[in-house]
């Protein structure tokens, strides 16, 4: 018994670094109506700060001075960031929001390795909490009861705040109705400068008050966020009562699915925030939000089918590619092959995120599980190659049918959260589901049959199944159900009001562009003879909303360019630098910041503009503009 | 009368939004081909009835009967399917689509190919959209970008999306907000037209006084969530409450009402 109750206060214990890191990430969506992905990395950037003050500080009042002043640098920190970044992207697509803050970790993270180090560090416990108290035989860390006291002091000191002083009063109104507080004569800017500092503050705390607990590397930033994501997804966005209570939920959940599901402890908080989506999709102390527009609104441009000519380009194109064995190297068809992939991998995102208006920050769950689909039933059940190809994706196409369909129970912010949660899943299983995946050491030697066992074979395999998906995928974005889920995405209200079924739209959609994921994932798994959790992970994730950004979330055809590009350059940049992820992260940043449209989308406004009027066809005289409602 | 001829029967819809009370109790017929309107004060609650109408917001009480079969709760889609085109005060169109395009989708809803996966939609039906651009004189435009529109053939396209599954019901919540007098009064003409034609009940509601004597067989005034005052324009007209509420708010009949986005 007495057990079973240690067990319940080390999971409130836990719960306290969870709730304030939610706490803040929930302030900040208040205010700012920006999802803050880098939270994660805040947290993680306080325990580092952490670990380096408390190291030179000594004694009782260095440890706690340590701890607070390294989350007031991190805020300070939080604050430039804002002033430098955000307060640029305020108004833009909350995509690109969800995308600037997810470069931002990546670039914080190779920092963080550059600075400390790759190992785990062991920081200082706490002065005066070494000890345990004993609790009928079992052992509690003094530790854990400060942490235990600290969430609702925190939770109650936030209250004051928000209801004793002017400032938190302000903050209130500022959630409430923004324009009304600009019309109030308050500095707008600074209001959301200082809240997002008070965020990012809380979001280190977190972090700070861990290093006792645990090793301080760095990969505590994306372990953090998606529990976080978990715990406003279950607790409701915006919400600080919320975020306590699904905190707590959350931690317990954790700490009793270890002793009695060891396996699958994921899976249990998983069924739970189900279940309150099921019941409630803004979670249990949300509120509904007015529907976002998900038409990233950078411009109007109609899609239009491709001309004769732009098919024969196609053709054409197709052809040399075809031909690059007559003379590339063996390396060069690899690359070649691995880019083809990837371009399947992609436009099948553009097919969700750009015509359905559904940005999934988890896409790589189901490349993943194409992959290991592929792997399994070759190595267990000892498939042939073709009859791997054609059912390994199956299992993509359930996990989609599973995910998707609570997944289009929401949509923005939530629905990526949401997706990243389920993305994470999957990783898990494969990383700890040992005895059927391998965990980390994969499951190697998935080998191509003979017949297409060579580098040129198996790129020309590629390069047909990549041209025949991204065809059908064109075909279906022209279809009538490619122009009902755009409706979807265009207006909500009107597409119900002439008939369609959004949610379904939208579900058929998530499954389609996951098994066309998975397709690509199978392929990825006969190109690299093995695969690892890596493959599901959200490296890869973000991999491919980059590749659909960077040839033009509003294009047709960007993803193809995207892919290709992005693809070509990142194996270049890997082969070159230690640093990949502060240069990938720095690149999705500036693209955001600068370049939103990305390649194919430049290229087509400068047609229109009549920069490039030689290219121009149709008698479309269509000019840049704000994009209605 | 009889209840059983009504193409849309309500009786007692009643919705309130926290301690607000936006509609209370409101009961009427409507027969086809029949042009109803629904006249009051901003924050009357009449987009409020029409959400409920349509289903897009579930009454608390009430209920609602198209040709006698209850639709009472039914989503906005299934309600659509039983033959009710709805516009909407703010409009609501597809800014990414073309004009024609716009139309197309609830064509290709209506004929029940949502779920195909093979044809072109630019060539589907591409003759009865044009037919419908005509009818409501946005031909002009069927190749531009429905995001480029002015705000007043915006509101045609509404009306061309609204008939495109030969509605027997046609909601109409301000039809004619924010745009120029003239064009208003050309909306509802040829509004007025296309329903008489084809038999269609029009339910609408419009802040301009002279544009609903014009057209309106029966006037409804709806006041605070209650209906005050029903009848022929004329009758309405010397209602001396509906006289006291109007002038209350400042507008005289004649007075050119400038709508905001808002309400
Ligand atoms: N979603 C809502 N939540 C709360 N109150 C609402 C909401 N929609 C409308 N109301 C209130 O209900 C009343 C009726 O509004 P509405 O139906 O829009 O009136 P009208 O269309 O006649 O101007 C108003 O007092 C309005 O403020
Ligand atoms: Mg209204």
């Amino acid at each position: 018994m007495s057990f079973y109750v240690v067990q319940f206060l080390s999971g409130l214990a836990s719960a306290a670094a969870l709730f304030l890191v939610a706490s803040g990430l929930s302030i900040i969506f208040g205010v700012t109506r920006i999802v803050n992905f880098a939270h994660g990395a805040f947290y993680m950037l306080g325990a580092y700060v952490a670990f380096s003050l408390t190291e030179r500080l000594s004694g009782t009042l260095g440890f706690w001075g340590g701890i607070v002043l390294a989350a007031v640098v991190v805020a300070l920190i939080g604050v430039l960031v804002e002033m430098l970044l955000l307060r640029r992207i305020y108004r833009s697509p909350e995509l690109f929001q969800l995308l600037a803050t997810f470069g931002l970790t990546l670039m914080v993270e190779d920092l963080a390795v550059l600075i400390w180090g790759p190992d785990d560090l062991l920081g200082r416990r706490a002065p005066g909490l070494r000890g345990a108290f004993d609790f009928f035989g079992q052992a509690i860390p003094t530790y854990d009861v400060l942490l235990m006291v600290l969430g609702p002091v925190v939770l109650g000191a936030l209250w004051l705040l928000f209801h004793r002083t002017r400032w938190g009063v302000l903050v209130r109104a500022a959630t409430q109705d923004r324009d009304m507080v600009a019309a109030l004569g308050v500095n707008q800017k600074w209001l959301f400068t200082s809240v997002f500092a008070l965020g990012v503050f809380l979001a280190a705390l977190g972090g700070a008050l861990q290093i006792p607990r645990d090793a301080v590397n760095h990969t505590m930033d994306l372990r953090i966020i998606v529990d976080v994501f978990v715990v406003v997804v279950i607790g409701g966005l915006g919400s600080i009562t919320g975020a306590f209570v699904a905190a707590v939920l959350v931690s317990e959940l954790n700490a009793f699915g270890i002793l009695i599901f060891p396996k699958i402890s994921i899976i249990l908080v998983f069924l739970v925030m189900a279940a309150v989506l099921i019941v409630r999709p803004w979670g249990l102390f949300g509120k509904p939000e007015a529907a976002a527009r998900q038409t990233p609104g950078l411009a109007v441009q109609p899609w239009r089918p491709l001309s004769t000519q732009a098919r024969l380009a196609f053709i054409g194109v197709l052809v040399l590619a075809a031909a690059l064995p007559l003379l590339g190297s063996n390396y060069a068809l690899i690359v070649g092959a691995e880019i083809a992939i990837f371009v399947i991998f992609a436009v099948s995102l553009h097919f969700m995120m750009s015509v359905g208006g559904m940005a999934s920050f988890g896409h790589a769950a189901y490349f993943g599980l194409g992959a290991y689909g592929v792997a399994f039933l070759a190595k267990l059940a000892g498939l042939p190659m073709i009859a791997c190809l054609l059912l390994g994706p199956l299992l993509g196409l359930f996990g989609a049918i599973i995910f998707g369909w609570f997944s289009v129970q929401l949509s923005g912010v939530y629905f990526a959260m949401l997706t990243l949660a389920f993305a994470q899943i999957v990783w898990s299983i494969a990383f700890q589901w040992v005895d059927v995946t391998g965990g980390d050491n994969g499951i190697l030697g998935v080998w191509p049959a003979a017949l297409v066992a060579t580098p040129a074979r198996f790129y020309w395999l590629s390069l047909a199944i990549t041209a025949l998906s991204v065809v059908v995928l064109r075909v279906l974005v022209f279809s009538p159900f490619g122009y009902a889920l755009r409706a979807t995405r265009d207006s909500g209200l009107r597409s119900e009001a002439v008939g369609i079924n959004s949610k379904r739209i939208q579900w058929t959609a998530f499954v389609i562009a996951g098994t066309f994921a998975a397709l690509a994932g199978a392929l990825f798994a006969y190109l690299k003879g093995s695969v690892f959790p890596d493959n599901a992970g959200i490296a890869l994730s973000v991999d491919s909303l980059v590749m659909v950004l960077l040839g033009g979330v509003e294009t047709v055809s960007g993803a193809v360019v995207g892919a290709i590009v992005y693809k070509a350059l990142s194996i270049w940049l890997v082969s070159y630098t230690e640093l990949s992820k502060l240069v990938m992260g720095g690149v999705i940043v500036l693209l955001v910041v600068m370049f939103p449209k990305g390649i194919v989308g430049t290229f087509d406004s400068l047609i229109e503009s009549g920069k490039l009027s030689f290219l121009k066809r149709g008698s479309s005289r269509a000019t840049q503009t704000e994009g209605a409602e | 009368m009889s209840t059983a001829a009504a193409l849309l029967a309500v009786d007692g819809l009643t919705k309130s939004y926290g301690g607000v009370h936006a509609v209370r109790g409101v009961s009427f017929t409507l027969a086809a081909g029949e042009i109803l309107a629904l006249i009051g004060p901003n924050g009357a609650g009449k987009s409020t009835c029409f959400d409920m109408l349509n289903g897009q917001r579930k009454p608390d009480r009430g209920r609602v009967q198209l040709l006698g079969k209850d639709i009472t709760g039914q989503p906005p889609r299934r309600v659509w399917r039983l033959g009710v085109g709805r516009t909407f005060q703010i409009t609501a169109t597809f800014p990414t689509m073309t004009v024609r395009e716009n139309v197309q989708v609830a064509l290709v809803s209506h004929a029940n190919q949502i779920f195909n996966l093979w044809r072109s939609t630019p060539d589907f039906q591409r003759d009865a959209a044009d037919r419908l651009l005509a009818l409501v004189g946005v031909e002009g435009y069927a190749e531009r970008p429905c995001g480029e529109l002015a705000y007043g053939d915006l509101k045609r396209l509404e009306l061309a999306i609204a008939l495109a599954n030969e509605p027997k019901l046609l909601l109409m919540d301000e039809p004619t907000a924010g745009m120029a007098p003239r064009d208003r009064i050309e909306l509802m003409r040829l509004t007025a037209r296309i329903a008489r034609e084809q038999s269609i009940g029009v339910l609408f509601t419009e802040h301009d006084m002279d544009v609903v004597f014009e057209h309106a067989d029966r006037i409804l005034v709806l006041n605070r969530g209650t209906l005050i005052a029903e009848g022929s324009p004329e009758q309405v007209r010397r209602d001396p409450q509906v006289r006291a509420i109007y002038l209350g708010e400042g507008l005289v009949y004649d007075a050119r009402h400038q709508e905001g986005a808002g309400a």
